[in-house]
């Protein structure tokens, strides 16, 4: 990836944007294929997938056979670098000391951001998601309706490349005809659960994710995605082409040297780079954003890591994508005689109204799985299937206690093993060793499955984030201190989770490792733990009780938006990496327009 | 292992406890001064045990440490030992790594590699390693399964279990182990066709 150092930068752009992830490739994306002039900072170092990525190598050969640690914390091959619940120099902080209290924050310190590891699971929000208050009184009301985002879901989806197919459950949008690739056929125990589930009521379809099964239509895609645009359809035709389809191998979180995974790195910032209208610059740290004293925002302070040196650069538009937290936290740390508790900040509400996923999960095994005829269950590296959340009647009919849904996403399969394999398999063997050890590992490999939750969190008061008084990150930057609270919702929902798997795996005719918890606090991961956090800089129709406005825009600042979660004003089961591409791609042809009227 | 240590591990249910003073594990349980790989490692190159931080074991903790492996996993006709893939090595590298919760580790298994060797010259007044097969099972199956293990064998099954879990991770996760119990992925497929017909047919799915 072509990058330029700070003293190469020009006089002016037309955007900065800050962060290279989700948010900010799509918005440099947009941006520089309508011919903008764009300045990306990424406060990590370069990454390029296609030459780091350990694609084939077995755990045998990574130090401790692969597992977790502090300094790879989702495991030595996950692409994640220079991140992860810590930054080296860069702390958080938690208000609370109490344990069920605190949040956690992944971070990611490279080029790409999270997408370079995340789920790659790409699913739409619903019309009930972005009208949440109107539905059962709780949290807020988004400003925009599904209709104004599904058109950018078609684009984003035709974009990055998602597997899936269209079910028609309720709440759980259709794409329309030939936006989608077509979804892998599923593994034994994802077809075993999906029969016994449909028993139970419980719809399981093919979950859709951002993973090329089949080659892009790079003859036609270009030409829907940018009408009249000659230059960007060729360029975006070119980096299609580049991009293979998934040959059913190494686990996505590895990051894909074929491209054949949505990655910013591999398909957002390719052609953008390749307009020319793009520079970027890495290991910049920022600092703040700069606001003349007419209210507008000039451009950005950063720091280089590599020198030390601090830099200002200029644009007529800021767009912050530096995720939901990390574009808050540079917002509070940047104060002005006219925004004296930070910018943007008028209403008071930057940072509250933070939220992340719910979600808890329930192991068991079963006994049909045992023994099966060898073969590869690699499959498309993720989830082929999973169960959207199938209850909105009950719940909206007062029939169950917590007002928002999950769906299920589930793990089974004969996988490659890692350092933790067979770990504690005598809740099975009853403490084999030996012969007869080796015989119930053949027997029980691939029989084993865990279900997962990832339901809808309700924002409250006792959710999030402020500076911290005292301490500070190596750069002399103040940090996030982060408050949390569940609420008796989320609770109620976890043990509902809990149950529900243990039903499914009893339907399957196995048995549950461990009984659901008597008490769900103890079995709820904690804030921040599934790393879907948005919210924070919540969006609305009244300036007084929200950070932006419906486009993103922040009520305080005309020139200075958001690309990121940080507008979420709901955060629904779906996970958000979608939504947030979805926004920043409609967020950033809002900016064209009103550039191009001379309004910004 | 320190007298202290043994006859916390012993217990007083054995009506004798030779407690043998022995050197060489002083430095049990004290954390390594070495670093870790850190935030962002090479993850093409190969890597083995010793790379990244220094071992801890000694030759004869070594010994006893690939007997045990081969008493978990000894060769059969579907994969070969334990010992002979080095997942000796393996254990040692985990409890010598500077990580959290590592410490512990090394703690139970340099104590448990001690107390293996006494119990053995309790009962059979040799050393582990030195045990034909039958003498080395009359003392696993009395700490195999801890929650069945008699109060005086509770420290050994908890070693063991943590002995048996690192030994299963670092054996299946290597080629040979891989292949032992039949997994076929990592390699590129021109298409992904779901289970064949024999599996759907064992699941009632075809």
């Amino acid at each position: 990836m072509p990058i330029i150092t700070s003293s190469k930068t020009q006089p002016t752009y037309d955007v900065i944007v800050v962060g290279s992830g989700a948010g900010g490739g799509q918005a440099a994306y947009t941006f520089t294929m309508a011919g903008a002039r764009v300045l990306m900072l990424e406060a990590g170092r370069n990454y390029d997938p296609v030459t780091e990525t350990p694609m084939f190598q077995t755990n045998a050969n990574a130090p401790l056979r692969g597992v977790a640690t502090k300094d790879k914390p989702w495991g030595f091959y996950d692409s994640t670098i220079d991140g992860g619940w810590t930054v080296p120099g860069e702390p958080y902080t938690s208000a609370s000391s109490d344990p069920y209290r605190r949040f956690n924050w992944w971070r990611a310190r490279m080029l790409g951001g999270r997408t370079n590891h995340w789920g790659r699971i790409s699913l739409r929000n619903g019309p009930y998601d972005f009208k949440p208050y109107s539905r059962d009184g709780l949290g807020f009301d988004w400003p925009i309706n599904y209709e104004d985002v599904a058109p950018y879901y078609d684009k984003v989806e035709m974009l990055i490349g998602v597997y899936g197919s269209n079910d028609g459950l309720e709440n759980t949008p259709n794409s329309p005809a030939g936006v989608l690739l077509p979804p892998p056929k599923a593994r034994a125990g994802e077809l075993l659960a999906q029969k016994k589930a449909k028993g139970l009521g419980i719809p399981i379809v093919p979950i859709h994710r951002a993973v090329l099964t089949t080659k892009q239509d790079a003859d036609n895609i270009p030409a829907k995605l940018h009408p009249g645009n000659a230059k960007a359809q060729r360029i975006l035709a070119e980096a299609m082409r580049a991009r293979a389809a998934c040959f059913w191998a190494t686990d996505c979180g590895r990051g894909c040297a074929i491209k054949a995974t949505y990655q910013s790195t591999t398909v957002h910032l390719p052609p953008a780079m390749a307009t020319g209208n793009l520079d970027l610059v890495t290991d910049a740290m920022v600092r703040e954003v700069l606001v003349d004293a007419n209210g507008k925002a000039t451009g950005i302070a950063y720091i280089d890591k590599s020198t030390g040196q601090d830099f200002v650069v200029k644009a007529r538009v800021v767009v912050l994508a530096a995720s939901s937290a990390e574009s808050v936290r540079i917002l509070l740390n940047s104060k002005t005689a006219q925004f004296p508790q930070g910018v943007a900040n008028s209403s008071g509400l930057l940072g509250k109204y933070i939220m992340d996923t719910v979600a808890t999960s329930l192991a068991g095994q079963v006994p049909a799985l045992e023994n099966l005829p060898i073969h590869n269950e690699d499959g498309a590296g993720g989830a082929h299937l999973y169960a959207p959340w199938w209850l909105y009647q009950q719940q909206h009919a007062g029939k169950l206690d917590f007002a928002r849904g999950y769906h299920i996403e589930y793990s089974t399969g004969r996988k490659m093993p890692e350092g933790g394999f067979s770990s504690g398999l005598e809740w099975l063997t009853g403490g084999s060793y030996g012969r007869k050890f080796k015989e119930d590992v053949r027997r029980y490999y691939g029989s084993t499955l865990s279900f997962g939750g990832r339901g809808e969190m309700i924002p409250n008061d006792d959710c999030f984030c402020d500076l911290d008084p005292t301490v500070k990150d190596r750069f002399g930057l103040p940090v996030l201190r982060f408050h949390w609270k569940w609420s008796s919702h989320e609770l109620r929902q976890v043990a509902h989770q809990q149950q529900t798997f243990k039903t499914i795996i009893e339907a399957m005719g196995g048995k549950v490792r461990n009984e659901p918890a008597k008490d769900p606090l103890t079995v709820i991961r904690p804030g921040g733990d599934v790393k879907h956090e948005v919210g924070g800089a919540i969006m609305g129709s009244d300036a007084r009780r929200s950070v932006a406005n419906s486009w993103s825009q922040t009520w305080d600042v005309p020139n200075l938006y958001f690309c990121d979660g940080a507008p979420f004003c709901s955060n629904a089961d779906k996970n958000p990496t979608l939504t947030i591409m979805a926004l920043a791609w409609r967020t950033a042809d809002h900016i064209l327009e009103r550039m191009q009227r001379g309004e910004l | 292992m320190d007298r202290r240590t043994a006859i916390k591990w012993m217990l007083t249910a054995a009506a004798t406890i030779a407690v043998l003073e022995r050197d060489g594990v002083a430095a049990e349980g004290a954390p390594a001064a070495a670093k870790g790989y850190g935030t962002d490692p090479d993850l093409l190159k190969a890597y083995k045990p010793g790379d990244v931080w220094p071992l801890t074991l000694d030759a004869t903790q070594l010994a006893t440490a690939a007997a045990l492996c081969d008493v978990i996993i000894p060769a059969d006709a579907k994969g070969p030992s334990a010992s002979s893939l080095n997942v000796h090595l393996f254990v040692d590298e985990w409890i010598s790594a500077p990580y959290d919760g590592h410490a512990a580790d090394r703690k139970l298994v340099v104590e448990g590699l001690g107390w293996l060797d006494e119990e053995s010259r309790r009962r059979f007044q040799i050393p582990f390693v030195n045990l034909i097969a039958g003498q080395r099972n009359a003392i696993c199956d009395d700490i195999c399964y801890a929650p069945k293990a008699q109060p005086q064998f509770a420290k050994g099954a908890q070693f063991f279990k943590k002995f048996r879990d690192l030994t299963a991770g670092g054996y299946y996760t290597t080629p040979e182990g891989m292949k032992d119990i039949g997994y076929v992925g990592n390699v590129p497929l021109a298409s992904f066709d779901g289970p064949p017909p024999e599996v759907l047919k064992q699941l009632g799915l075809a």
